[in-house]
């Protein structure tokens, strides 16, 4: 396994190339690990899944398996998943509710925050064991913040706050939550988790990606096209067809309609393509017009309307969130190994909309995060063949230069690209891994000039 | 017991089991244009995510389809271009257990399992559950009104699920 210097890791990345070894080395994933995901804020959890104290939700910060929980003094807690005497997993049930938490191996319990409670055989380990030592416990993650009930830890003690970490990009979790006419919002529909041989940088990649529906998804833009619209439909395949044919907009549309947006920490969004205006609102959907008056009736008709025009289509927040607020989608990325990914992909319900509009975000899901979904399984292949590729020894670096020569400066700290097919996003997203794995100042963009 | 009222129309478990097996032979041959010849005109197909699953409406699914998404699904599957199926995979089918649940007036509720191997690529991969049909009689064919596929590992993680159960 090569060992990397600062030097050596500064040098695969480069101003429109990086090196393939970013995708298929171990060395550097479990530098990537160490270096970003145990040390800069991670995406945990939402609030509505630790609603009442003793919930708790089982999940990972890198590869490392945590518990989020809401302990009885009405706190979110994440504590590791890790029994203080052996080692074992202690939560192994995905979510749930506890009065503690007990080691199946010899019966260790703990407080939902993580504090030792109870030691079978106390006395036998006389004065080597301190119930006082804080060690001595599922160990608490030293920080967990939370940004309007998005739960974000770091296993770093110090580090920028949370509020410094996101920047701009908290503007599209405030769309997310502002969407809802009761100013809240909560998991629910279930959850679809896919996996694909393939690098984690890879799902992030695609998800601000213009330039690729039209290849990637031409089987599904093809066969939608010529959908009779005729045929009995439920209201869920309209959803899906209209969201087919819309991937199938020409360059033209893409180059000029909707935009791409990149900040600080390799965070970015993309702009709207397809927004609710083309795929509900024209439909003359009552529920999207019950849903409209609701919103007014709580925020007014000024606030309402400002909401309603913010029109983003994916955000990510590096290294693990990608979602979007319009159809109200939170994708986790977990990344497993080098060349191995699993993705989460969960749905929010606005509390306060009319309940049958939950409906709308579960066919959107369907089509757009579905495992079995017409267009996701395109873009599931392509990771795999990405990882095939990446084993040839022809092409040492991948290009990341689309549109480089026109990218522009842009309010709130941000950089734009001209058009929405740039790939502003990629070098974005290098430009934080690089400050990350070496610790140099962020400026690729600027020193790309 | 609706017997004598269903006695000219009601399927009968032998005839089901030979429909059950065409359907898979047809799943098995890829000819997925016949398949959906099989279903009624407002017919939908679904493979839910979790297990016990309620509706496909509150609930993200694996495949939900009203019959307009089922026919965009074939008529994908069919296409040359269809990355996700290049290669193509090559499945077969074991269908048994049929098993009669409701009779009501001309249709019928049944409850089979399956298992299907899915072969793409160097790699092979293994499904099983349980099909609820709601069959139906039009024009002295059965029809197939709703397919319900009932995954055992509905809620693992999976890759990619593209060839119909």
């Amino acid at each position: 396994m090569p060992d990397y210097s600062t030097q050596s890791l500064a040098r695969l990345v480069q101003p429109d190339r990086v090196h393939r070894n970013l995708y298929t080395d171990p060395a550097i994933f479990a530098l990537e690990m160490e270096r970003i995901f145990e040390r800069i804020w991670i995406y945990v959890g939402h609030e509505s899944q630790v609603r009442n104290p003793g919930d708790f939700f089982a999940t990972r910060i890198g590869t490392k398996p945590v518990v989020m929980s809401r302990h009885s003094d009405g706190r979110v807690y994440v504590v590791h998943n890790q029994c203080a005497h052996r080692g074992v997993q202690v939560v192994a049930e995905d979510s749930g509710n506890a009065q503690e938490f007990r080691c199946c191996y010899h019966g260790w319990s703990y407080h939902t925050d993580g504090r030792i409670k109870n030691i079978p055989l106390r006395h036998a380990y006389g004065a080597r064991v301190d119930v006082n030592d804080p060690k001595l416990a599922m160990v608490q993650v030293p920080r967990v913040r939370s940004y309007r009930g998005f739960v974000f830890a770091s296993l770093a003690p110090t580090g920028p706050s949370l509020e410094d970490f996101l920047g701009h990009i908290a503007t599209s979790l405030d769309d997310m939550v502002d969407r809802a006419p009761d100013g809240e919002i909560e998991i629910a529909g279930g959850v679809f988790k896919h996996g694909y041989d393939g690098n984690w940088k890879l799902y992030l990649e695609n998800l601000l990606d213009a330039a690729h529906p039209l290849f990637v998804h031409q089987s599904s833009i093809e066969a939608a096209k010529v959908q009779d619209d005729a045929v009995a439909s439920d209201g869920s395949g309209e959803i899906a067809i209209r969201q087919m044919r819309q991937n199938g907009a020409s360059y033209g549309f893409w180059e000029s309609q909707v935009g791409i947006w990149t900040y600080p920490n390799g965070h970015a969004f993309l702009g709207d393509y397809h927004d609710d205006a083309k795929l509900v609102a024209a439909m003359k959907d009552p529920n999207f017009r019950d849903y409209i008056e609701a919103l007014e009736a709580k925020k007014g008709k000024a606030e309402a309307q400002r909401i309603l025009e913010v029109r983003r289509w994916n955000t990510n927040i590096y290294p693990n969130v990608s979602f979007m607020s319009q159809f109200q989608q939170f994708r986790v990325v977990h990344p497993i190994s080098v060349d191995r990914t699993v993705v989460y992909t969960y749905n929010f319900r606005l509390k306060g909309a009319p309940e049958r509009m939950f409906r709308n975000t579960i066919a959107f899901a369907n089509v757009v995060n579905g495992t079995g979904s017409l267009v996701l399984t395109d873009d599931l292949e392509t990771y795999g063949r990405v990882g095939v590729g990446l084993a040839s020894a022809g092409a040492e670096w991948l290009n990341i230069a689309r549109g480089a020569d026109t990218d522009m400066p842009d309010a709130h700290n941000g950089r734009r690209g001209k058009n929405s097919t740039s790939e502003i996003y990629l070098r974005n997203m290098y430009e934080a891994w690089l400050h990350y794995m070496t610790g140099t100042k962020p400026g690729l963009a600027a020193a790309a000039e | 017991m609706s017997a004598a009222v269903n006695a000219a129309t009601a399927p009968d478990l032998r005839e089901i089991e030979a429909f059950l097996t065409h359907e898979a032979a047809l799943l098995d041959e890829a000819r997925y244009e016949d398949w959906l010849g099989l279903f009624a005109a407002d017919a939908w197909y679904w493979v839910p995510s979790q297990p016990g699953q309620r509706d496909p409406f509150e609930t993200v699914s694996l495949m939900y389809d009203d019959r307009r998404l089922l026919e965009t699904r074939v008529r994908r599957l069919m296409q040359g271009l269809l990355h996700a199926q290049n290669p193509r995979s090559v499945a077969t089918r074991q269908v048994t257990n049929a098993a009669i649940l409701e009779t009501p007036p001309g249709a019928a509720v049944v409850r089979s399992k399956f298992a299907m191997v899915e072969y793409r690529r160097n790699a092979q991969r293994i499904f099983a559950g349980s099909y609820i049909h709601r069959l139906v009689r039009a024009d002295g064919t059965l029809k197939i009104a709703s397919k319900r596929v009932n995954l055992v590992n509905c809620d693992a993680e999976h890759g990619g699920l593209v060839v119909p159960f």
